[in-house]
């Protein structure tokens, strides 16, 4: 085991980069530059730490790992308590992984306050590895809201025209449904304590009440996630964001919805979880048809690639709220997957948005003539999001529909057809950017991936094709703790049942 | 009883209190002597007093003692309130030092007022019944209104002392009829025979009347909705030293003597004052929230601020138990440093001599002015109750109370209302770094303001690294209100 506190050092490590941002004076190209190194090497330790965090993971056990648990406000009884199990460990990864890449697609787009940029990045990865890590419900909290800041700039300083329509969007769309939840958690720690573990251990919270806190922390997480009809701030913040704000918006942040409900949700209201599921169903099911419709007539890049989003959350929440292990192993790895991916995608869509500085569909066309390898990687991006297998994408559509098949027939045929009109759309856009005539001159004439790009792509790429390939790298992981969720959620679903008899 | 009305042993709690009232009257006269302008030495020489008084605080033995006839109470409570009162004192002061000269008005009287109306505070803190109560609360009024209006040549500053005294002389009337009427019906002025008497016999109606009154006069000086009407004006016309005083000290100090009111002479009354104190929270927390969204000035939206401030304090005193109590404490210790740090850095906005009160002016001023933005920002995500800042804490515990004590409609009702806030809050982080930049900020030459801005930003950003120490001491500090209310209940 390791025997170093791991995981404050994941967290935290990022500050240290910021302190030394902060120390640079001046706004020169020297300046900048430093700014980004710093960020960089600051990242990449953490990436390597988070590297380290999976080769020590013991996926044979569904107990937390790299525990650490400290006083912080003793006189009410929340701790510091970090920890990791198979259901957090790879979206820390995750997000270790994401954020040197999102400082290297900035590395040149970003031209003005580069330092705060970098800062405000790190700042972010600080915040998202500890949401994922925090095992205390007030720890948990100040992680999860933390992020709103850091995000609000890199939109409204850094983002598109819109920019600060988007900002106050997200950010007021996400306070609104985190703001229930902090009531909800304020009444658990009444009954139950702030430990999540021990409130998990105790059989979570009594029946009468899990319905209201069910709904409130819903709210917050359906927000995050986002779920129909409370997705609409997702594509406006995606547009307007810059393209390293999308990856991560779209990588990490997303997730955290989902992770939430695995995280609370279902253990602590194993029976609001039950009643409230076939709901869920009905508007993951609207979430996947609907906005797939929307994506297919989406002119504007980012704006599709966010609809589409919003589509494979509904596959997320489909396969949680399945509630049987291939369901949940499905969500799990669908969020991984997605995570990767439409962080890639949005890279493809900021390296040319970086030479033409439009997000038009139509303006691009033909573009596999000259831009020959950044084809290749948008195919394969591309395929991975429609779920061809062999890729990341497949297996958790797949594993999802395994999960809604055995609930729901119907609920099972209306996601497929999901995945019919993802592959329209993915497609439809794919034909239009890279084939067809060169209709446009300025677009023909753009230059071929920077050897930066293949950099931020290849790994990407790799890991894509990786877990498509052998799924099991990440699944022996989660097994464990994907297991014993579901076997708490029907001891709690049997006990109910016998009381109530 | 004693009969006796003093010894000369009990001179020793009010030991600060007497402290700054000679230093008060010495400075008086010794600015007056004094050739030049003084303001500035006298300025100083008064925060050095309210220093020594706080230290003397500090020095004192911290358990309950009633001296003068029951008149005056000195106890954990009132010695926590008066430190922090002390210390708002001290950083209002220290930014006005460098403002008064900026804004043409250095007058020695100024921080010689700010100490009277600390004094009355003081005494208003450590007031054992009505009598003290209204003497202290008199002499603090006094001595704001003057300050108020000190800017005598400048019309809106007038207008605002006329409109403050006005206001303020009629609640002091609501408040001294609502204290007739509690004495009428309980024949004492002290808060023991007043709390005893109460306890004993059912609330008559005349006692209910009274105590309504007593609430109403106090709402007035808190600025709770529906008293607050004087708020925003007074707030935009005042010079804004006198404006971050009055938005720092006085609303600590009266929110603990509505503590003290509460949860002592009525402290048997619970459910009649409860329904009351939830209404003006509630109202205080959702007009706080939608009136200042319109608002263009950014003292007029600081006045708004306050406001519903001073509902989610009043949600933790709603909850009617000692630990809400010690949230409210804990929130307006946090409020008072948010506040006193943010206008430190309102008052750095100057531009060619003449300070910025429109928010517009604020424009892009992230890429001229970074650190007074980004304090700003900072203070600006605290006061929203952003993790992980001081102002979540804050919130956090005062609605965790409110939940402890089954109030979740209110619970419900404040983090919606703070999420409405956020708006306003946010859009001052939006002017400063989203739009485009206007021009640059004078040089700030001071480094009061500079110096209160960056203790209360780093207290904001550090607190929540041992948030333990401070809500320990505030709940202690609430706890001493209780003794009383435990005997007399039943």
């Amino acid at each position: 085991m390791v025997d170093f506190q791991l995981l404050s050092l994941m967290t935290f490590l990022p500050l240290a980069g910021v302190l030394f941002i902060m120390t640079l004076r001046g706004d020169g190209p020297n300046v900048a530059r430093n700014a980004k190194y710093a960020a960089l090497y600051t990242s990449l330790i953490v990436m390597v730490l988070g590297a380290y965090m999976l080769n020590h993971f013991d996926g044979s056990t569904a107990d937390y790992q790299f525990v650490e648990k400290f006083k912080w406000f003793p006189s009410l009884g929340i701790s510091y308590h970090m920890g990791v199990d198979g259901i957090s460990v790879f979206f820390v990864a995750l997000s270790a992984f994401l954020t040197p890449i999102c400082i290297l697609a900035s590395w040149d787009s970003i031209q003005k306050r580069v330092k705060e940029y970098m800062a405000a990045f790190l700042i972010l990865e600080m915040f998202m590895i500890g949401t994922f890590c925090a095992l205390d419900t007030i720890l948990f909290y100040v992680f999860f809201e933390g992020v709103l800041i850091p995000m609000f700039l890199i939109i409204g300083i850094w983002g598109g025209p819109r920019r600060v329509y988007s900002a106050f969007k997200f950010f007021l769309y996400t306070l609104l449904g985190s703001v229930l939840m902090l009531v909800a958690l304020l009444w658990i720690y009444f009954h139950g304590g702030t430990d999540i573990p021990e409130i998990v251990k105790a059989g979570g919270i009594a029946y009468k009440a899990q319905f209201w806190l069910f709904l409130a922390f819903f709210a917050s997480f359906a927000v995050k996630m986002p779920m129909w009809p409370v997705h609409t701030w997702l594509p406006d913040a995606h547009v307007e964001a810059p393209t390293a704000g999308s990856v991560i918006l779209a990588g990490v942040l997303l997730k955290m919805g989902g992770y939430g409900f695995l995280r609370f949700s279902v253990p602590m209201f194993p029976e609001a979880a039950h009643f409230f599921a076939p709901y869920i169903f009905g508007l993951s099911i609207i979430a996947i048809v609907y906005t797939s419709l929307i994506a297919l007539v989406q002119e504007d890049m980012k704006k599709l690639i966010a609809y589409s989003s919003v589509a494979h959350m509904g596959f997320v929440t489909l396969g949680i709220f399945t509630l049987n292990a291939q369901g949940v192993q499905g969500a799990m790895f669908q969020m991984i997957s997605h995570g990767l991916i439409s962080g890639a995608l949005f890279l493809c869509v900021g390296v040319v948005y970086d030479r033409l500085h439009t997000r038009e569909i139509g303006r691009y066309g033909g573009i596999v003539k000259n831009m020959p390898i950044y084809a290749t990687m948008f195919m394969l991006f591309m395929l991975g999001s429609v779920g061809l297998p062999g890729t990341s994408g497949f297996v958790g559509e797949f594993l999802v529909l395994l999960g809604g098949f055995q609930v729901s027939t119907t609920v099972g045929l209306l996601a497929t057809s999901g995945i019919v009109l993802g592959a329209t759309y993915m497609l439809m856009l794919y034909r239009r950017v890279i084939f067809g005539p060169q209709t446009n001159a300025d677009a023909a004439e753009m230059l071929d991936l920077t050897w930066k790009e293949k950099i931020n792509f290849v790994p990407l790429a790799l890991l894509v094709l990786w877990l498509g390939v052998s799924p099991g790298v990440v699944i022996n992981k989660t097994q464990a703790s994907v297991d014993k969720l579901i076997g708490d959620y029907q001891t709690a679903l049997a006990q109910t049942e016998t009381s109530h008899e | 009883m004693n009969e006796t009305l003093w010894t000369w042993e009990s001179l020793s709690i009010v030991k600060p209190e007497i402290f700054l009232a000679v230093s008060g009257l010495l400075l008086l006269v010794f600015g007056a002597c004094l050739k030049g302008n003084p303001a500035r030495s006298i300025g100083g020489l008064v925060m050095i007093a309210m220093a020594i008084a706080a230290y003397m605080i500090w020095g004192m033995k911290w358990d309950s003692q009633v001296e003068f006839s029951g008149q005056f109470i000195f106890d954990p409570f009132s010695a926590y309130m008066k430190i922090l009162v002390l210390f708002g004192l001290i950083g209002s002061v220290a930014l006005s030092l460098r403002y008064m000269a900026q804004e043409n008005m250095a007058r020695f009287e100024y921080p010689v007022l700010v100490l009277f109306a600390g004094l009355g505070m003081m005494v208003m803190l450590s007031a054992n019944s009505f009598l003290s109560l209204y003497v202290g609360l008199e002499l603090q009024s006094l001595s704001l209104y003057v300050l108020a209006a000190i800017r005598r040549d400048h019309a809106k500053s007038s207008e605002a002392g006329m409109k403050y005294f006005v206001l303020g002389s009629m609640a002091s009337g609501i408040l001294l009829f609502g204290i007739s009427l509690v004495y009428g019906y309980t024949g004492a002025l002290g808060f023991d025979t007043v709390a005893k008497t109460l306890a004993a016999a059912p609330a008559t109606p005349g006692a209910v009347i009274g105590l309504v009154f007593v609430l109403v006069g106090i709402a007035f000086k808190v600025s709770a909705v529906p008293f607050h009407m004087w708020t925003p004006d007074v707030y935009e016309g005042a010079p804004t030293s006198v404006t971050a005083l009055f938005a720092i000290v006085p609303k600590v100090a009266a929110i603990g003597l509505l503590m003290r009111l509460i949860y002592g002479p009525f402290a048997s009354m619970v459910p009649d004052w409860q329904q009351i104190l939830w209404f003006l929270s509630a109202a205080s927390m959702a007009w706080g929230a939608f009136a200042a969204l319109n608002q263009n000035n950014i003292k007029r939206l600081m006045a708004y601020s306050s406001i519903g401030n001073i509902g989610f304090a009043m949600v933790g005193l709603v909850a009617g138990t000692a630990a809400g109590a010690g949230a409210s404490i804990l929130y307006m210790t946090i409020y008072m440093a948010m506040t006193a740090g943010t206008f430190g850095l309102i008052m750095m906005l100057r531009r060619n001599g003449v300070a910025v009160e429109k928010i517009s002016d604020m424009a892009g001023l992230s890429k001229t002015n970074p650190v007074i933005c980004y304090c700003m920002a900072i203070m600006m995500f605290s006061m929203s109750g952003i993790p992980p800042l001081a102002g979540f804490f804050s919130k956090m515990v005062v609605f965790q109370e409110a939940m402890s004590a089954h109030f979740y409609v209110l619970s419900v009702f404040g983090v919606l209302t703070s999420v409405v806030s956020a708006y306003y809050y946010l859009r001052i982080i939006k002017t400063m770094f989203f739009d485009e930049s206007i021009a640059v900020l004078d040089r700030e030459p001071g480094m009061g303001k500079k110096i209160v801005a960056g203790v209360c930003v780093a207290f904001v950003v550090l607190f929540v690294l041992s948030p333990d120490p401070l809500l320990k001491s505030s709940k202690a500090a609430a706890g001493s209100l209780f003794p009383v209310a435990e005997n007399t209940k039943e």
